[in-house]
């Protein structure tokens, strides 16, 4: 058993119903069963989540920082994107 | 007031989980992965958590005054009550999974029985601890199933290490003190639901159920293996060399 052997995963934990899966870090694990146990062992000992997703980390497609320009600049200068035109009503605290 | 009966069986619960514990604490840092490291180190530490209240608990029944450290830390093996299952050395991974099994698939249905009995604290202690241990026997289920149906060398070292853990299976069901008719699970109505739990395991990582005769019990009346001294020497040097040390 070498680490060679060993994928790298990816770890995601829904901290309580309701929110989104965050990434948590990553781990190694022989298959995605061992993988999900690992998860549960190093991210939720101190009762971080109700729910855990691991995925192969070579399985995802990451954009890489060549194509940070292309990607991201164009939307640095579209204003009308952004809600700043509207008049936040008085009295209303979480928007 | 002194229940001796009861104080004798918890002290073997507990000193079941305590010598486990410390055996699965030898893995910290050598598992075969940071990750299995970790893994092994929390149902080390699940297991000691056990210890510690049924020793506790084991003290206040005795009515001698003795607390967790006096009984973990100041007995001799000669006084400690665990099974041999648990005292011998455990250096291969495969023995380490092997044990694990049949340890955790025996305290689940044990901690599930004695979750119903009618002694309030070793009700609530082993409810407690259900859960800890169906963790612990789904780990090991998981690697005995990946190392028996694995490579060749993974399942003949599988095979070996169920060979050398089976002869020590039946001393886990040996029969308790006849006062405690009714009032704790009897160990032999266990057998059957452990030994399908484990041979389901076993088959399905095709390995051989071992046709093994059982070695020689008399762990809970403290007639125990060499190795046994050797882990307390190592467990309890610290608190002996320094008596009540803190830190």
């Amino acid at each position: 058993m070498s680490t060679r052997d060993w994928p790298l995963w990816e770890v995601f934990i829904r901290a309580r119903r309701g929110l989104s899966h965050v990434h948590a870090g990553s781990l190694h694990a022989p298959d995605a069963e061992m993988a999900l146990r690992n998860a549960r062992d190093l991210y939720t000992r101190r009762g971080e989540g109700v729910s855990i997703w691991v995925v192969r980390a070579s399985d995802i497609e990451a954009s890489t920082p060549d194509e940070r320009d292309p990607f991201f600049d164009p939307a640095a200068d579209k204003i009308y994107r952004h809600p700043t035109f509207y008049e936040v009503p008085e009295g209303v605290e979480h928007l | 007031m002194s229940d001796r009966p009861l104080f004798e069986y918890t002290l073997g619960l507990a000193d079941d989980a305590l010598v486990s514990a410390q055996r699965m604490g030898w893995w910290i840092s050598r598992a075969p992965e940071l990750e299995e490291d970790v893994a092994l180190a929390n149902i080390g530490l699940d297991q000691l958590g056990q210890a510690r209240t049924l020793l506790s608990y084991a003290g206040e029944l005795e009515g001698a005054g003795r607390s967790e450290d006096d009984l973990a830390y100041l007995r001799d093996d000669r006084e400690l009550r665990n099974v041999k299952l648990v005292e011998r050395p455990m250096t291969d991974f495969g023995v380490a999974m092997a044990r694990l099994l049949v340890f955790a698939t025996y305290q689940l249905h044990l901690y599930r029985a004695l979750a119903a009995c009618d002694d309030a604290t070793l009700s609530a202690i082993a409810a407690k601890a259900v859960k800890e241990v169906a963790y612990h026997v789904d780990h090991a289920s998981h690697w005995v199933l990946r190392l028996g149906d694995g490579t060749d060398e993974s399942h003949t070292r599988m095979q070996a290490a169920l060979d050398a853990e089976w002869p020590y299976l039946d001393e886990l069901f040996a029969p308790v003190d006849e006062s405690l008719a009714g009032r704790v699970p009897d160990p032999a109505a266990l057998r059957d639901a452990v030994l399908t739990d484990v041979r389901r395991v076993v088959t399905e990582a095709t390995l051989e159920v071992p046709e093994v005769s059982p070695a020689l019990g008399g762990g809970r009346e403290g007639l125990h293996t060499e190795h046994l001294g050797y882990l307390l020497a190592e467990m309890q040097h610290l608190h002996r060399s320094h008596p009540g040390a803190t830190w």
